[in-house]
């Protein structure tokens, strides 16, 4: 492998770690609030038809990435309503509402477009384009240095530099300010936050809006940027990858940010098996380094690599008793 | 400050739960500077009152007065900006925070934590000095004991600038050396102007630490004394509404041949940690052994592997029959057959089935014996039936409905369907554990009667519980248990509180060795 196929396979990793990376933290919020969301994957889906049909429709990203925040957080509302006011089960919720966006994002799109429940592509202002970083073009005759910032670091969209910025922000909420210290403490023993005077069921709804917001992000990422446009079950599972390097992160927004790129390099292994092959000289099949970051996640759980604990009140509807 | 202004006022308060009426019509006065305690059985609405008083529930009726000004708690806020901090029975802590972070919990000064992180290490630094509260403000809550976890809460009030203190049965889980320090620290927050409102059901505590006491029964308040002009059997009676028996009738032991001897039990939990690191002692029949130590010490792990649900090594032998202590025949069905029967500790996770019926629980390992099965497809619930109406009769249990589900009874009702099933099929050792937690006074006296008289029939009694009046009251010979080991053996007639409780705080006391009962 030479070179500029290395590089085009970090910059297919970037790319595809963008929407993991935002569904992950998304995902992150939520569950350290001790709300788990299985239902990633039914928020990006409905961003992602929403902001595609927005963007279409009206020729602007930025609408277009609004109606994918709108969607989403209509979906986490919904969420939030089952498992934090009526203290409904949080998987089965999440489950439902994952079938529900399966189902309704084709049916919306059917009716507005009529191509078998895709958007139509979308292009120029309706998209996120590439941007250039400064002195990409300059530097790129350095050796070595300059085509990886060239080709790997330069040329995204402006919602992978967000999200990669996103990690310390996520960081820095959670451990350097009132807000984070009451969400991890409401994730741990609800009741500590609730005999503080501080309300466990604002606390859980805030969490379960940022959650909304930036699943919205990877959802609208999927049909604005890394596609042109919605397809029926685009997001092909990433709510679940991304779920997964949630747990394989321990919770946390900096492993976080390995995990997603960890697992984001297998899915542009996936892409390139001819790569793979030539290197290890055997041939992979591809369902196999899509199943990888299944695997490593279950090999984490299994406690093989350190062990997950999870908040310690996720997953419980938090009921007042003494 | 005049001396008889009043902290808190209560006028008329009543709250009902359902169909329960859990508080009526309570009127209490708790004069400022004082301790006051708050004592009455288990269910007679302590708890409710003061949950009320922290805004945790709200009442249906009556008025809340705090320093002499009507004032609203809707909720928790409300009564932390009153003035009012609450220690709860079971901490509100969050594991894996520091002592720091928990105690700025919901009072940080901004949105941004170095600040508030900095502001309360210097107060808690001042908090420690003035009242013996000595706590590492970096330490990680799941390090430490529980009598440090009690002092962050109490430091979490008076960082909240509490000036009245409620605590809800704070010494359950102390060794009598950390109540001591808890009621100095108490001593020195009255000394400072604060009022303490102590929750208890131990006399002993309201006798030595209060200046007044109010008692409940069945929700209502009955009286309200200053403490130096009662005395325990007087506050009893009013407690329960009738005379008490505090001291436990029983004549000397006669102890006979051995019945379970024990040598080098060690248990290993699920994360493979040693919880009970070589125990050895005997069990003589018409001999109760009392097992003393605070909560976590390997006793239910003793009680565990000795009644068949946990696996352990070491050689068990039960009148002159080795036990199998893993594998085939190590689980409780076959030590029931084998004459031991256990009062779990924990009675509403292994004692019962808490939404099964009362026959039910009572048929739990006997629906195969022979005498209540019809036919060779289908049991006789009917004999299961009335041989729980004759349990239940015989042990007074009430209501005597076998068709109500366990959990509709009172705890107190609910041990006596757990040790009348136990103590009936007539075994030759009885592990019981906790016998008396969570149980009405009236109860008590009845269950002890029970143990007394089982002994009195020849059967030997392994008695565990964090009680240590109990231990003492009941036990023949006591034995201390700190770190899954057993620190020695003493006669309670020649032991004392101090000694038991150096003991149990892992200091060996005065005489060591194995101490077999001469």
């Amino acid at each position: 492998m030479d070179y500029s196929t290395l590089l085009q396979i970090l910059d297919s990793t970037l790319r595809l770690a963008t929407p993991l990376l935002l569904a992950s933290l998304s995902g992150l919020f939520s569950e350290r609030s001790g709300i788990f969301d299985i239902g990633l994957e039914g928020k990006m889906l409905a961003a992602a038809m929403a902001s595609g049909a927005v963007a279409f429709l009206s020729g602007s990203v930025w609408l277009g990435l609004l109606a994918g925040i709108g969607a989403s957080l209509v979906f986490a509302a919904i969420h939030g309503v089952a498992s934090i006011t009526f203290r409904g089960n949080q998987l089965i919720s999440g489950v439902a509402l994952n079938f529900l966006a399966a189902g309704m994002t084709v049916l919306v799109a059917q009716r507005l477009f009529s191509q078998g429940g895709r958007t139509p592509p979308i292009s120029g202002e309706a998209r996120f384009n590439p941007v250039t970083l400064p002195f990409a073009e300059a530097l790129r005759d350095v050796p070595i240095l300059g085509p990886l910032y060239y080709e790997v670091i330069s040329g995204h969209s402006l919602l992978v530099y967000a999200a990669i910025a996103l990690v310390p922000l996520s960081w820095w909420v959670l451990n350097r300010t009132r807000f984070g210290l009451r969400l991890r403490a409401v994730g741990e023993n609800p009741a500590a936050v609730d005999t503080a005077g501080v309300s466990v069921v604002g606390l859980r709804f805030a969490a379960v809006a940022i959650t909304g917001v930036l699943c919205g992000l990877a959802g609208a990422y999927m049909a604005t940027a890394l596609q042109a446009g919605f397809g029926k079950d685009m997001t092909a599972g990433r709510g679940y990858i991304a779920l997964a390097a949630l747990i394989f992160a321990k919770w946390r927004p900096v492993a976080v940010l390995w995990a997603c790129l960890l697992f984001g390099f297998f899915q542009a292994l996936a892409l390139r098996p001819d790569v793979v092959e030539a290197v290890i000289q055997v041939k992979v099949p591809v369902p196999f380094l899509d199943a990888l970051p299944y695997l490593l996640t279950v090999l984490v759980l299994a406690g093989f690599v350190g062990k997950a604990i999870p908040p310690r009140a996720g997953g419980e509807p938090y009921v007042k008793e003494r | 400050m005049a001396e008889n202004t009043l902290a808190i006022e209560l006028k008329g308060i009543s709250k009902a739960f359902g169909p329960v009426q859990a508080n009526k019509d309570i009127n209490i006065a708790v004069p400022k500077g004082t301790i006051h305690g708050i004592i009455g059985e288990n269910g007679a609405g302590k708890s409710t009152l003061m949950s009320i008083l922290y805004g945790f529930y709200r009442a249906d009726a009556g008025q809340i007065f705090v320093g002499g000004r009507l004032t609203a708690i809707p909720d928790s806020q409300s009564a932390i900006r009153a003035g009012i901090g609450m220690v709860f029975q079971h901490f509100k802590l969050v594991q894996n925070f520091t002592v720091l972070e928990n105690v700025i919990l919901g009072a940080e000064d901004g949105p941004l934590l170095n600040t508030s992180l900095s502001k309360a290490r210097k107060v808690l630094e001042g908090l420690s000095r003035d009242y013996e509260l000595d706590v590492d403000p970096d330490a990680l809550i799941e390090d430490l004991s529980v009598g440090h976890l009690q002092r962050v809460e109490i430091l979490k009030a008076l960082y909240r600038q509490a000036d009245i203190l409620i605590l809800d049965e704070p010494t359950g889980v102390l060794t009598p050396d950390e109540a001591d320090h808890l009621f100095r620290i108490l001593k020195g927050l009255k000394d400072q102007g604060k009022t303490v409102i102590l929750i208890t059901h131990k006399l002993r505590e309201i006798m030595e630490a209060t200046d007044n006491v109010s008692v409940m029964r069945r929700g209502t308040m009955v009286a309200t004394v200053k403490t130096a002009e009662t005395s325990p059997e007087r506050l009893a009676e009013l407690m329960v509404g009738r005379k008490v028996l505090l001291e436990v009738e029983k004549k000397p032991a006669t102890p006979g041949k051995v019945v379970l001897k024990v040598d080098d039990l060690r248990v290993r939990d699920e994360h493979k940690v040693e919880r009970l690191k070589g125990v050895s002692f005997e069990i003589r029949a018409g001999e109760i052994l009392g097992i003393a130590g605070v909560a976590g010490n390997g006793q239910s792990e003793l009680l565990a592997a000795l009644g068949g649900m946990m696996r352990a090594t070491g050689k068990v032998t039960l009148q002159g029959t080795d036990l199998p202590l893993s594998g085939k025949g190590s689980d409780g069905q076959s030590r029931r057959r084998a004459g031991i029967a256990h009062v779990p500790e924990d009675r509403h996770h292994y004692g019962l089935i808490l939404d099964f019926s009362a026959w039910e629980n009572v048929a739990f390992g006997y629906f195969n014996e022979p005498e209540y099965q019809k036919n060779a497809l289908f049991m006789d619930n009917d004999a299961l039936r009335d041989d729980t109406r004759r349990k239940m009769e015989k042990y007074d249990v009430r209501p005597p409905d076998c068709w109500l589900p366990a959990k509709s009874f009172s705890g107190g009702n609910q041990q006596k369907i757990v040790v009348a099933r136990e103590m009936e099929q007539n075994p030759e050792l009885l592990l019981i554990g906790q016998p008396t937690r969570g149980v009405d006074i009236g109860a008590i006296e009845f269950i002890h009667k029970q143990i007394i008289a089982l002994r009195d029939q020849g059967k030997a009694i392994l008695l565990v519980s964090v009680e240590l009046d109990e231990i003492m009251s009941m036990s023949d010979r006591i034995a201390v248990m700190f770190d899954g080991r057993l620190m020695g053996f003493r006669d309670p007639e020649e032991t004392d509180e101090r000694e038991l409780g150096m003991m149990m705080a892992g200091m060996a006391g005065k005489r060591s060795g194995q101490g077999e009962a001469a």
